[in-house]
């Protein structure tokens, strides 16, 4: 269970980015945002893991609210995987080197400084097997497609053995074929492994094929939650108006 | 399926083992060097220890009285340090044009001016300022010239550097829009390389502030001069003093430095 209680964030030049908002996300529910750029859909997502503090409201999971000390701060970090837009792997680093960041977290300071337990190891293997990339493991990351370096991303993300997975605009830098075949691997491998997924997307046609609940934001505040099926015309129209760009700016 | 998990993680662990090897090759390296320069003989330094102990406490406290005649001297290492690099600056750039592959004229051309650049870059400025008090006399003019020819052999690779490194789609549009190829230098490849030429400049010039203290030593003026006449007399409570009022225009230039290096970006 993860809850958002009247949470809002109010950026420090004045721009309000989230209104006041309350939502509660449902185990093992596939949720999709959408919303125009500064809506404040980034905002949402990282108030979910406390990448933004938010000025105020609470965040809270299972074990009670995210924020209460940075110990239970970083346990919720490490039950929850994040993908990224520009997938934010090293470079330099092979897909299996940078899956294992996703162990990091189970791991000392020292531990860490020396190679994995093999079975670590071989988990890692396994959760690039899962996006189709075990023949890749051992290539840098930047030697790989776009498509493939965001499957590295997820695999990463699963490596933390996930109950919650946060994408912030996943398919928003790649081509079509690439997108779906990422969005389809995000969306199969939750399924699988019961974890509750929140993703914002800007294409309506993979949030309406792929998600359990839809929201819709605009101006930082929610305008639909419902159904797929319950998102219609009108609704679209509202959420992709016109911005006041100052607001997207903020939010980047 | 698990014996390619084995075969992968085989792999991985044969990489592994020969990123170690040249690790451990690299460290033998070091301590090999370590050991040859006398680093890891304790007996030296234990035997150092009395001096270290007689020197530190002649050195404090540091004795101001004679500031007012190393103000002069503070003024012409400044000056020296920027007329210096301007030399350099001047110098370089035609030389990085002709040594960088994408602005060369010809390979002959280019693998003159590689020569010439290594050429400057091989004579130490110290040596170069001895051959020059030799030639022009005592005073900051031999610095000067000592500090811009050094420096030109070392700015002069980084600018031609900077240059091989800009974007080529730019300089193509110039050209099809029917530049001449000084107008293609100046306008699409300078243009481009200047926040890293100016980058570099600035850099040197912090540089040269700290060389050309060094280079008093040897009779080319400035404030070393009068901390190589300090050491002479074993002056230490001098000497500490004229390090500070360096180690605070090192600090002043440093952070001119980083404003300039701002404001250009």
């Amino acid at each position: 269970m993860l809850n958002l209680d009247h949470v809002a964030v109010t950026y420090s030049n004045g721009v309000t980015a989230l209104a006041p908002t309350s939502l509660a996300f449902v185990p093992g529910q596939f949720t999709v945002l959408i919303g125009a750029s500064g809506a404040g859909k980034s905002t949402l997502l990282r108030c979910l893991n406390g990448l933004v503090r938010p000025t105020d409201g609470d965040v809270s999971d299972s074990a009670g609210s995210i924020f209460a000390s940075a110990r239970a701060l970083r346990q919720h970090r490490c039950r929850t995987g994040m993908i990224f837009q520009q997938h934010h792997l090293i470079g330099r680093l092979t897909a299996l080197q940078n899956v294992l960041m996703g162990r990091l977290s189970a791991h000392g300071f020292f531990r860490s400084l020396f190679p994995l337990p093999r079975a670590e190891r071989e988990f890692g293997l396994t959760t690039l097997d899962r996006v189709g990339l075990l023949e890749r493991a051992l290539d840098r990351a930047d030697q790989l497609s776009g498509g493939q370096q965001q499957r590295v991303g997820i695999a990463r993300a699963m490596a933390q053995r996930p109950g919650i997975v946060l994408a912030d605009e996943p398919v928003a830098s790649l081509d079509p074929a690439s997108a779906e075949r990422v969005l389809s691997d995000l969306h199969r491998i939750c399924r699988e492994d019961s974890i509750t997924a929140i993703v914002s997307l800007h294409q309506v046609d993979f949030a309406r094929r792929f998600a359990d609940r839809i929201i819709g934001l605009a101006k930082g505040r929610v305008v639909f939650d419902g159904r797929p099926g319950q998102f219609g015309g009108a609704v679209f129209d509202e959420i992709y108006q016109s911005e006041p760009p100052d607001l997207a700016e903020a939010a980047e | 399926m698990s014996a390619a998990y084995d075969q992968i993680l085989a792999r991985d662990g044969a990489a592994r083992a020969r990123r170690g090897g040249v690790l451990a090759a690299t460290i033998a390296v070091v301590i090999g060097s370590m050991w040859l320069t006398g680093l890891l003989d304790p007996k030296r330094f234990a035997d150092a220890w009395p001096a270290v102990v007689q020197l530190s406490s002649e050195m404090f406290p540091p004795d101001f009285g004679r500031i007012d005649r190393w103000i002069w001297p503070i003024i012409d290492t400044v000056a020296m340090s920027i007329a210096g690099t301007a030399i350099a600056v001047v110098l370089s750039l035609p030389l990085a044009l002709a040594a960088a592959s994408n602005t060369t004229p010809n390979q002959v051309v280019y693998q003159f001016s590689r020569l010439l650049l290594n050429l400057l870059r091989s004579i130490p400025e110290l040596i170069m300022g001895i051959i020059l008090v030799a030639m022009v006399g005592f005073g900051a003019l031999p610095g000067v010239l000592a500090l811009g020819l050094h420096s030109v052999g070392m700015v002069g690779k980084f600018f031609a550097e900077s240059i091989e490194h800009i974007d080529a789609k730019p300089v193509e549009a110039a050209r099809a829009a029917g530049a001449t190829s000084p107008q293609v230098v100046w306008h699409a490849v300078l243009t481009q390389a200047m926040p890293q030429l100016a980058d570099i400049t600035i850099y040197r010039w912090e540089y040269n502030f700290r060389a050309s203290t060094v280079l008093g030593a040897v009779g080319a003026g400035g404030i070393g001069f009068e901390l190589i006449a300090a050491l002479r007399v074993l002056e230490y409570a001098q000497v500490s003093a004229i390090l500070l009022c360096i180690l605070v225009c090192v600090t002043v230039v440093d952070g001119l430095g980083a404003t300039l290096r701002r404001a250009l970006k």
